[in-house]
This record gives C-alpha cells, structure tokens and sequence, in this order.
C-alpha cells in the first residue's frame, strides 16, 4: 500500500533504483481503482490490459538505459478530451460515444515518450463546459473526500483520480479554469502554463484562444516535472510558442525574498466563503513569513472577466463543435428524412443540455447583426483585461487569491442556476483571457473537511516564479497534518492520510 | 416599347493554387487517387486537429496580386465561414473575409473599343472543400475528402464588364497571368478555375445599380456566355413586366440552356464570419514582398515587346508564342541553340499545336526538350533528312522526346543522297513505269510527278526529292 | 420591456446551430439565452471606444509550413470511425444542389 504514497516523481527514482518494478505501481493503482473506482466514478475508460503491456515496454527501455527522466513508469490519467490512439475518447458526450482516435494527442504522446504508463481516461463535463463535472454523459463524477459533493471542473474525474490515488497523476484541460478549480476541490496541485506552451494538438477543442493542457499531481514537483516534459513548442500548432525556458524543475528551490505578491482586493469580497478567504490569507502570510512582501491592490474588471468569458468562449466553441454532425465519426441518429433533419437530430440527441445552451449563445454572439455588439465587445474587454494585468505585473510578481470562492457544493445544486455557476468560474476566468499561467495549491479544509485551495497566477511565461513560490509554500506548510476526521468516509490507510506531509524531509 | 437596357457584370473566381501540398497540412494535392487517400486529420475536420499555413500559397497569392496590380494587404487574416454541409469537414470554411491578402488592382483586357481596365476589388486565400457524388442506385451522396483543404485563391473583380466578350477576355487574361506566374493551370473543364457570374441590369444611362443575382456552374465559356444572355433576358423579362429582379444564387444548366433558383430554407446564409483562433496573422514584410515580387517572371506583355526587338518575327507569331510561356521558353531556348528563331516558330506554331490541339494537351504538357528540337532543324538545315522524313521524326520527338540525330542513325533515315545509289534506283523505276515514262516523254509533265513518288515511295521518302527529279530528268 | 430572445430568433438559431428543439426546450432556451445576454449586458458599462479587439492574445505572426509532402494514404484510419460507408467515402442522405 505504501506505494501509493509516493508522488510520481518519488515513483520513478524508485523504479529507476530498481527497489520496485513499473509494474507494482501499476498494480497498486489498480488495486485503489478496485477499491474505490464504483463510488466515485473518476474513469470513462479504465485500460487495464494496455497498461501492464505499456509498463513491460516502460521497463524494458528502463533496464536498457533508454528512458531516465523523472517520470519514467509512472501510471497517469488522462483527460477524456485528449486523443489517444486506440482508446476511446468521447469528451463525456453522447456525440462520441463510439469515437477511437488513429492519433494521439501531442502531450499524451510526449508523456508516454517520457515513460508513463495510461492507466485510463477520466470523466469530465461534457466538452470541457462546466465546473462541476455533472454534465458528462457517463455520469458524474464523486469527490473523493465527500462523496454527496462534487469533484469540479471540467477536469473532475482528473482531479479525483490523483486524490483517490487511482493513479499518480493526471492530465487535465483549462479554459476558465477546469484545471485549477478541481485541483483545488479535491485538494491537490493543478497547473495551468501561459497559452501557446503545451501543444493544443489532439485536445479536443472548445475555446481555441483559451484552451490549454496541464497537469494535476499531488504536489508541486510532480507538477513541474510534468510541465517540463509535455511542453514546448509543436509544428502541427500554429499558435505553439516557441520557448527555451521550459526547464521547469529548475525552479523547485525554497526562497521567495522580496517577492512580490499583490492579492486584489475585488476577490476578498462579497460571495467569497469566509472560511476560503481565512485559509487563503493565512497562506498568504505564510508566504510573507518566508520573505515575500504581500499586499492587497486593486486590479480591476475582476467582474468583466466573467461575461467576457463566457462570450467568446462560447462562440468559438459553437463553431468548434460544428464538426460534431455524425457524417465522419461518432453517433448519427437512427431515424431522419434528408441531411438537415439528420443534422439536427444527431446533435440534439448527441449534445446535452449544457452544451446546446453554449452553441446557441455562441452561434447568436456571432450572428450578423449582433456580431459588434456581442463579440467584438467582448474581445474589446479582452483587450482592457489583459492591459490590467499588464499594469498589475508592473508592480507585482504573483497575484494570489482562491481558486474557487467556495469549496466543492453538493452534488445536484449547481446545474438549476447557470450564472450562478458560472460565477464561481471569478478567480480563474481571467487568466485564461489573457493567456496567463496559474496553479492551485491546496492550502487547507473547511469545517466540513473540504479542501481549499490557494491561487497563483503569474505573468505570461513566468510559471518558474509560480513554481518556485508555490514549492517555498509548500514546504514551509510541510509540517502541516491533515484531519483524520475529515476524510473518514473514505477507506484510507492512515500512511496516506499524510501524504502530502511526506514531501518535507524534515519530518 | 421596350427600353433599353445595360448589363453590369462583376466576377467571382476561383483558382486551385498547383501547390505540392495542401493548404492547411501536408496532404498531397495530386489529381485523381482514390476517394479519401489524399487525407490526413486535418483536412477531415477530426477533433483535436490543427491548421497550418503553407508558405507556398502565400507567394503564389501575393505573385497574382502583384501582378494583377493590386494593393497587397500588410497584415492579413484568416477568418471562418460557419455554413453545414457534407462537403465541408469542420462545417466552416477557412477563408479570408476582413482582412483579404490584395486589394484594389486592375487587369487590362482588350476590347473592341480598346484597352479597357477590369477592377480587381480583392483577392484572397481559402481552402476548398470536398467533393460529392451523388450515388445512383441508392438515395444518398458520398464524401470524397481528396479535395478537401485544397488551396484557391478567390478573385472578386469590380462589376466593371459589360458583355459576355468582356467576361472571357478578362477570364482569358488572367488564366494567362496565372499560368505564367505558374501559380495554376487553370482549367475551367477540370474546375482547377471556376467562375461564378454577377450579374445585374440597368437602364442605358443609369448610373444605380439594379439587383444583381449569382450564376453558378459555368464549366466553360461557351456556358458562360449563353448563361449570361440568357440571365439578361430573364431579368429584362421581369422589369418589363413591372416585377422585381430578385437576389439570388442561380445555378446553370448548360444542357437545357437556363438557370434555377439554388434556395434552401435551411440555408440561413449567415456565415458567422469570425477570426480563425486556430491561426495567427500574417505580416508581409517589405523584403518578403520584394523577394516574391523578383521571383516573378516575366510577363506576357513585356515577354511580347522584349520578342519583338529582339527576333525578327511577324507579331502574330510573337503573340502565339508568348501566348504560354512554355512554348515562349521552348521557343527562346531552341533558338538560342540553333540560331534559327523564324524555323523555331514554325516548328513551334504548325507542328506542336497541331499535335497539341489533336490531343486536347496544353501546351504545359509538351514534353519535348528545346536541344532536341534544335537538332532536328539543325539536321534540316545540313539536309541530313528531307522535310517530311523530318516531320515524322518530330512526331515520334513529340512524343517521345528522342534525340533525332540518334533515331535519324539507328533507323537509316538518311537522305538518300548518293547519286549513284539513286541512279540505281531510278533506272529500276524507269524500268517498272514503261506508261508513264512513255506519257512524260510524250509531253505529259505530270507523269515526273508521279515517278517522283514512286522513287519516294521506293526510297521510303529518305530521297531528296529535288535531286531524284533531277536525275529522273536526265536519265529520260 | 420587449423580450429581446423572440421565438423567430431562436428558430434563427437553431438553424444555424443544427439544433432540433422541442417546444418546451425552446421556451427554457428563450429564458437561458435572455438571462445569458442580459448578464454580458454588464459589458456595456466598460468604454471600449478606440480599444482594438484582441482577437490574438500574444503577437505571433507567420507561422508556416513548406510546401512538402507529409502525408500517405491514411484512408483506413479515416474510415475507421465513419458511421456509414460506401466506396471508401462518407455516406450521407442525399444533397440537393
């Protein structure tokens, strides 16, 4: 059981040493997913026989000498709109049902180069619109620390899977936040790089100028070990950066002196949790302890950030998910007289709910006539947005807030309100329209022993400050225990219990 | 009494670019091939796939637009036409709608009344879309994605033309420009050129324009011209009967000769134009525009007067040859070989589009090259073979592109020219023709003509046919 | 105040999206689409006058490829997920011209 314990990169040093084989983490992530995979549903697809074939091959290129890097024989899940060659990838819509990519996504492919072992594809909203991983059409998706409550999203079932221990880390999508706010639900680290660092090639996409891929781990080494291995730039990507700085481990190092961090005041308003804010301050201070000087400034627009979003977002999805017809691959209806009712009934009977509602709006912004006035409004406030935070990073190095203003609701109250939801979408939304990168740290629970999580967001191109602020956080909180109590409904060992505080060698 | 009436025409074309490569990923964009394997997850709209651009389709777009004398656009962008249908894999259309690659330019046509300016409104980049066929036996369509993602570049010309004659004089000058350019080859009948018809009346002297409808499916010019008599009338029909000219698309029917209304209900035709977030702007630097503009060759109108001092030729062999810049190239490169441009021409004027026509080849397609054309005249000029033993090597050079001074050697095509040898011959010819040799010495002057031929007939045309003549008549 | 989301808009929009929607669903989209619009509504209190509209977040331009052929024949992974087939194409109800 122990194994489970270990982060991915603690894994593979073993693995590497020879102590363990890559097939004993496999079969200890199996063995979790036997235990716990019926109640909290994180996988749409569980792989099981690919991946003992997967990790023989890890193991043989270990043994040569052929693959060293960090994360060598590690299991991983993988977001259900990410292709992967040979394994369904549905998107969790009913419109994919059926589909198996002949192609792999760049990421996916650039991990299993670097020696990961997929384990399986895990559960999301339906084409990455939603924050509570309800929307799928296989079912939701449970938090692993309550199961009445959700996982987030739209990277639930990723985040779920790391914090179960149903693998040792996951792959997610963020576009307003999928990425940053389940990690914080579930209580685990979640990144998301600046646009254009990992490839978008084989992610389904959704929101083209806002989608990017990222890792979810149990802490913040796993995370830039991550990063490091599936970005850079991508021929097969137009809008792939080109950069050199994306030796992202370099950046673990302890030591923040003089940083600065600005946290805006708009965030610790009205409709922020107190308990959130009270974990988030005291992670704060925490960092102020080790040198950072923090401040409250006032960054403007937070609130304009949403319906910015939420217009452009769905614009472009509605003409991204124009492919989805059932004339090349996927589900067609049975019944329909000529193309267009075949059309119609496909995507009506394909798309859920959620998903119709975007397309509609998307397609309205766009229309003639309401074009101005919708869309390129919107894509003016993106202009204002990002020069707001143009001037924020001329005074501040990180800008620090929640991720959520919440922590995880109950499963089933979410859906009846979209704006409201929507608005939970406050602290993260913006870093997507400006392209910026973000990670969520967990930085607490609430009394009713749901995790919190502290955000990071960092200028475009800096996730090395992001990173080394967050591994100074991480390690200062080291000595930090988590409540038994709290995860009593779960089946944990005590061992993992303190998982996270296995991370400081001074323990 | 009927008023009269003008037409106003504008032109909508598009051009397959003759890129190796697809537009958007490196597809091969070969003619032909079996349905759908000449694709990738790119052109066929699989989820997760990406765009990226070909440079090559940005050179040939600015080369027409240079030379079409168009404004070239600094800072473009590739925007998305949302419309469903099969044909189309993503149901949107990359194309190029608020910032368009050129601008504002002009071709010059000649008219009956002149030189005339045709106004070139914009050019710009977009993908093609598949092909579908319709299945005979079963009630459904099929969706070949070979063509899907090909590269065209759309021509929108000002309503500038005024008659059917102006519409393919400006049709055939910019399938010249083009083809020189080699940018496409430009084909009506194989649809590498398609042109859709704009197309309005007015009063004579009115300067408002009426409504214009759209004709598609003109596969050549003949269809083009009965389309747009045909749509002249129609619309003069319905003025004088005091009705509406509706907008419209129209699609032509060559067969039965007139055009029906293409209007679906479910066609909103709002296309949601909006920047491709999937692909960046391009910026035309100076440089880059200096480097496509030198790569630019020649063209027709300065090929014709640089023709015309530097060769001796009358101008309606100049206009033939410049008329493709393969045969100006073959013609330029032979002659500087031989030395002998006035026997190039003919060779090039008579002979190769004689053959051309027969085969319904262009002139792109000669694979002959110009040393082996000059050989040929050069062994005319030694009188190495006569003039028809040298009309049959050119067609096997056609052809075949085989060295004539080889073949003329290995298959013993020589003039015969050894009078002794000859002289054998003929007394045999002499001999076998007692009635005609009989009816020449008798005064009939037409009988040598036919001894003549006989002597060809036995020399398999390898005699000189001047010199047989004369030996016939001193041995008679 | 006149409802901006009319039954004929979202008819319009339904066409355009290919969506089927019963008439209940309509109604709920009328409502969902009114709300969505009235809350972006909030964007017209920012002054947007002479601010360009940031289609592209960072400043990449000119990205291309050369004209080289990559690609084979990958017809069979095409195929692989097609619904319906006929011929090595896609089968769809017939379209009219």
């Amino acid at each position: 059981m122990e194994i489970l314990a270990y982060t991915a990169v603690e894994l593979s040093e073993k693995i590497k040493k020879g102590e363990i084989k890559v097939r004993d983490g496999v079969d200890a992530v199996w063995d979790s997913i036997n235990k716990r995979e019926k109640d909290l549903h994180c996988y749409i697809t569980l792989e099981k026989e690919k991946s003992y074939i997967q990790a023989e091959e890890v193991q043989q290129k270990i043994d040569k000498g052929e693959l060293s890097g960090p994360l060598a024989g590690v299991p991983f899940a993988i977001k259900d709109n990410l292709c992967t060659e040979g394994t369904l990838t549905s998107c969790a819509s009913g419109i994919l049902r059926n589909f198996v990519p002949t192609y792999s996504a760049e990421a996916v492919r650039k991990l299993e180069a670097a020696g990961a072992v997929i384990i399986g594809k895990t559960n999301m909203d339906e084409f990455a619109m939603g924050s509570t991983t309800e929307t799928s059409w296989f079912g939701v998706t449970r938090n692993p620390w309550n199961q009445e409550h959700v996982p987030g999203g739209s990277s639930g079932g990723s985040a779920a899977a790391v914090a179960a221990q149903e693998c040792f880390a996951a792959l997610g999508s963020d576009t307003g936040g999928s990425i940053r706010q389940p990690a914080s639900f579930c209580g685990v680290v979640g990144m998301k790089p600046t646009y254009g660092t990992v490839s978008r090639y084989g992610l389904v996409a959704y929101a083209s100028s806002l989608d990017q891929i990222g890792p979810l781990t149990k802490d913040v080494t796993d995370c830039a070990a991550i990063l490091e291995a599936i970005a850079g730039f991508d021929k097969k990507d137009s809008t792939s950066a080109l950069r050199k700085d994306t030796d992202f481990t370099a950046a673990l190092q302890r030591g923040i002196q003089g940083l600065r961090i600005g946290i805006p005041s708009d965030y610790l308003g009205d409709g922020l949790d107190a308990e959130v804010r009270e974990a988030v301050l005291k992670g704060a201070k925490l960092l102020e302890q080790e040198g950072a000087l923090v401040e409250e400034f006032d960054l403007k627009l937070v609130n304009y950030g949403i319906p910015a979003y939420y217009t452009i977002a769905a614009a472009e999805a509605s003409s991204n998910l124009e492919r989805f017809d059932g004339v090349k691959y996927g589900y067609r209806t049975k019944e329909y007289e000529g193309l267009h009712d075949m059309y119609k009934k496909t995507r009506s009977e394909g798309f859920g709910p959620e998903v119709k509602r975007r397309i509609m709006l998307g397609s309205f912004v766009l229309s003639s006539g309401y074009y101005d006035a919708y869309y390129l409004k919107a894509l003016k406030v993106k202009t204002l947005i990002k020069k707001a935070y143009e001037e924020a990073f001329s005074h501040y190095d990180v800008i620090l807030g929640p991720a959520a203003p919440t922590t995880a609701p109950r499963l089933g109250e979410s859906l009846s309100d979209p704006i409201k939801m929507y608005l939970g979408d406050i602290y993260t939304i913006s870093a997507n329209l400006a392209g910026l990168p973000g990670i969520s740290i967990p930085c607490g629970t609430d009394s009713k022993g749901l995790p919190i999580g502290m955000q990071l967001i960092g200028d475009c191109y800096r996730e090395k400050t992001l990173l080394q602020t967050a591994y100074t956080y991480e390690k200062a909180k080291g000595g930090c225990k988590v409540e038994k109590k709290s995860l009593s409904t779960i089946d944990f060992e005590s061992a993992e219990a303190d998982m996270r505080c296995k991370n400081d060698k001074t323990i | 009494m009927t008023k009269q009436y003008d037409t106003v025409i504008g032109l909508e074309v598009h051009i397959e670019l003759a890129t190796r490569t697809k537009i958007f990923c490196g597809c091969s964009t070969q003619f032909g091939g079996e349905a759908n394997t000449h694709t990738c997850p790119v052109c066929t709209g699989m989820p997760g796939s990406l765009p990226v651009l070909n440079r090559q389709v940005v050179d040939y777009a600015v080369g027409v637009g240079l030379a079409a004398n168009c404004n070239i656009t600094r800072y473009c962008k590739f925007d998305r036409k949302n419309y469903f249908y099969p044909d189309n894999p993503q149901n949107y259309q990359i194309s190029q709608l608020y910032l368009p690659i050129c601008q504002n330019g002009y071709i010059e046509i000649d008219t009956a009344s002149g030189s005339k300016k045709i106004g070139i409104h914009e050019i710009h980049m977009e993908e093609d879309a598949g092909k579908l066929t319709h299945d005979e036996w079963e009630d459904c369509s099929l969706a070949d994605y070979n063509r899907s993602g090909v590269p065209l570049i759309e021509i929108v010309t000002e309503p500038d033309m005024r008659n059917a004659q102006e519409v393919t004089a400006f049709l055939d000058k910019l399938r010249l420009i083009v083809k020189y350019l080699g940018a496409s080859d430009c084909k009506l009948q194989e649809g590498s050129m398609r042109a859709d018809v704009n197309l309005s009346i007015r009063e004579s002297g009115s300067d408002t324009l009426g409504t214009r409808t759209e004709m598609k499916n003109l596969n050549s010019f003949k269809a083009i011209t009965r389309a747009i008599e045909s749509e002249y009338k129609r619309q003069m029909e319905l003025l004088e009967e005091g009705k509406q000219v509706i907008q419209e698309t129209r699609r032509w029917d060559d067969n039965k000769e007139y055009s029906y209304a293409m209007r679906s209900k479910e066609d909103a035709q709002d296309y949601r134009y909006f920047p491709d977030p999937d692909l960046v702007p391009i910026r035309l630097s100076d440089e880059w525009i200096e480097e496509i503009r030198s790569s630019l060759p020649e063209l027709r109108d300065e090929k014709r007067k640089r023709f015309k001092s530097k060769y001796n030729l009358p101008d309606y062999d100049i206009d033939i040859l410049t008329g493709s810049r393969t045969l100006a190239d073959l013609f330029e490169e032979a002659t500087a070989i031989c030395g002998q441009p006035k026997k190039v021409s003919n060779w090039l004027m008579v002979e190769t589009l004689r053959l051309l026509k027969e085969r319904e080849m262009e002139p792109e397609a000669i694979r002959f090259s110009p040393d082996n054309l000059a050989k040929l005249i050069q062994l005319t000029e030694k009188k190495t073979i006569n003039s028809s033993v040298a009309r049959e090597v050119f067609e096997i050079l056609f052809y075949e592109n085989i060295d004539p001074e080889e073949y003329v050697e290995t298959h013993g095509l020589n003039t015969v020219s050894n009078e002794d040898e000859l002289q054998e011959i003929l007394r045999q010819i002499i001999e076998d023709n007692p009635v005609s040799v009989a009816d020449y010495r008798n005064g009939k002057k037409k009988a040598l003509g036919f001894l003549v031929g006989q002597s060809m007939k036995k020399t398999q045309s390898k005699a000189d046919p001047s010199l047989v003549s004369r030996i016939l008549v001193e041995l008679l | 105040m006149a409802e901006r989301i009319t039954d004929e808009i979202i008819d319009y929009v339904s066409i355009l999206a290919k969506l089927k929607l019963s008439a209940e669903d309509r109604e709920q989209a009328k409502q969902d689409m009114e709300s969505m619009l009235q809350y972006i509504d909030m964007l017209n209190e920012l002054d947007t006058d002479g601010v360009e509209p940031m289609s592209h977040i960072f400043p990449l331009e000119n990205v291309l490829r050369e004209d080289v052929v990559e690609n084979g024949d990958e017809r069979e992974q095409l195929l692989k997920n097609a619904p319906s087939i006929k011929n090595g194409m896609f089968k769809v109800p017939r379209t009219v011209e």
